[in-house]
């Protein structure tokens, strides 16, 4: 089983290393969204510190989006996810790989980077270690959630736009939590319930996302 | 292999069967279920301004009561047995569980954006603001989405039985979905301590919960009218090779 | 009775732009969404009917 999800996760890797612009888009976009705040708010450190963690997290999920797309799409196009379909693996196994790949290749470098846009909104180290946190839980749950809805708009006309619609609203209790995390640190209120419900939506999503995906691929490709 | 003949001949009976028996039931039930909103909603509207008493605090606004709070249910409601017939069409394979989800979405999505809207017109005069960042309002908002999202699937994908799929699979993960957003959303809102919206909860007059009660039963058979006629269209196009139909066409002439 | 005359009814003791846009937003939505269902069951049948003739004149020629 895990022969299978590390060679996929080694593939789709060496894919992207081979073409870098398509990870890197996502990540300048997510750059650039942080940094029209200050200039679209306040250049206020104090107003940007208060909206910082939102503004962060939401660029984050608008990056997530922006790739999802990416998700299947190339695998459809060249046919390999026929072949992936066909094969003996359990479909399931394939959209993990597929998503532990894809998190390695967007979801990690934001969650790298946001220790540094952080600084720029003027967020102290322990918020800046916190909102790292929470990302470092959330982004795997927010690939895991689109993945079902990249699967269900393969091929589907204005897919791009769709999806967004199909995923963002499931979004939301990720965003409330990871932002609630900071928030409720500087209230004096313990993080720990933030966290273990980040966490449980990491075990949930892991656990039931993957089926739902290799479902709605299936539903896709008839 | 003879049981595995037997069951494919009995659910090929059963698809077939199902919309061909259902559509002269639509048929008779439509104007049935339409004569019983209309009375339901006349006489609804004759208590909601003539016989329920305006509120001592809120004046006359709160009368917006009588159609807010039928549509905020309707709304949730809607979404469920929607889900529940995406679950069916799964379990079954019937086609008609799938043209009922289809219908209901539409209806489902008008309600929320009559419960978003008499929400904000009872609310100015009330509570003095359009809009609160309240756990209800918010999550009839996203419930909003959930529909569009929804309906939009089901528009883009031309192949019916994709779109049943693709779209019945959207509406179990929604409804999975549901609970958890709002435990959220109320957990943000109780937070940042902002808006929460609290009626007096006063016991309810004999005459205001009828009113109400009557309004609710008239939203459910517009519903059941409106989802039957969608259906009805449905099928004509999904089945217009079939010579039952043009039969069936012919005798309503 | 609440209302002593029409213009009473209407007012809605100052609140009657809130509950006419209320209830008018609700009767309009109903209304379109009727009147769309209801057109479309007229194309649709429009169509078959059509459909059904070109058939016959094909079973015809044959």
């Amino acid at each position: 089983m895990f022969s299978v999800i590390n060679l996929m996760v080694r593939r789709d890797i060496l894919l992207a290393v081979r073409r870098p612009q398509d990870v890197m888009t996502s990540l300048f976009f997510f750059i650039i969204v942080v940094s029209l705040f200050p200039l679209g708010v306040s250049p206020e450190m104090e107003v940007l510190r208060s909206i910082g963690p939102g503004v962060i997290w939401v660029a984050a999920l608008l990056a997530t989006m922006l790739s999802l797309g990416r998700l299947f799409s190339d695998d459809y196009q060249d046919g390999t996810l026929e072949q992936l379909i066909l094969s003996p693996q359990p479909l399931a196994l394939v959209v993990l790989s597929k998503v532990a790949a894809h998190w390695l290749l967007t979801g990690l470098p934001l969650v790298i980077l946001t220790p540094l846009l952080g600084l720029l909104l003027g967020l102290n180290g322990d918020e800046i270690q916190i909102l790292t946190l929470t990302l470092l839980l959330g982004t795997p749950v927010l690939i895991l959630i689109g993945s079902i809805g990249a699967a269900l708009t393969l091929g589907v006309r204005g897919g791009g736009v769709l999806i967004s619609l199909l995923i963002l609203p499931l979004f939301v209790p990720v965003l409330i939590f990871g932002t609630g995390a900071v928030s409720s640190m500087n209230a004096g209120l313990g993080v720990e319930a933030h966290f273990s419900l980040l966490g449980a939506f990491l075990v949930l999503s892991l656990l039931l996302t993957p089926w739902a995906s290799a479902a709605a691929l299936k539903i896709s490709m008839e | 292999m003879a049981s595995k003949q037997n069951e494919k001949k009995l659910n090929s009976w059963l698809k077939f069967s199902s919309t061909r028996n259902f559509y002269p039931l639509a048929d008779k039930m439509i104007p049935w279920f339409m004569g019983l909103a209309i009375v339901l909603t006349l006489i609804g509207l004759y208590m909601t301004f003539f016989v329920v008493p305006p509120d001592y605090q809120q004046g006359n606004s709160y009368r917006i009561m009588y159609i807010h709070v039928p549509a905020a249910w309707m709304s949730m409601l809607i979404y469920l047995l929607m889900a529940l017939y995406a679950g069916i069409y799964f379990v079954l394979n019937v086609k008609l569980a799938d043209m009922m989800a289809g219908g209901l979405a539409i209806t489902g999505a008008i309600f929320t954006v009559i419960a978003l809207w008499t929400g904000s017109m009872w609310g100015k005069p009330t509570w003095g603001t359009w809009w609160v960042w309240d756990a209800r309002l918010t999550s009839e908002l996203l419930l909003l989405f959930l529909y569009l999202g929804y309906i939009s699937l089901r528009a883009a994908i031309d192949d019916p039985n994709r779109a049943a799929k693709a779209s019945g699979l959207l509406a179990l993960v929604g409804v999975v979905n549901v609970p958890i957003i709002y435990f959220s959303v109320t957990w943000w809102n109780t937070l940042h301590q902002g808006a929460s919206i609290t009626t007096n909860k006063t016991s309810m007059a004999t005459e205001m919960f009828i009113t109400l009660l009557v309004m609710v039963f008239a939203f459910w058979m517009y519903t059941i009218a409106i989802v039957l006629m969608r259906v009805r269209n449905e099928i004509i196009e999904r089945e217009r090779d079939t010579s039952w139909l043009v039969e069936e066409l012919g005798k309503e002439k | 009775m609440n209302w002593e005359n029409p213009s009473e009814f209407f007012a809605m003791g100052g609140h009657g732009l809130y509950i006419w846009a209320s209830f008018g937003l609700l009767a309009l939505l109903i209304l379109i969404e009727v009147v769309v269902v209801k057109k479309r069951r007229k194309d649709l049948i429009h169509r078959l009917k059509r459909l059904t003739k070109a058939r016959a004149k094909m079973v015809e020629k044959e």
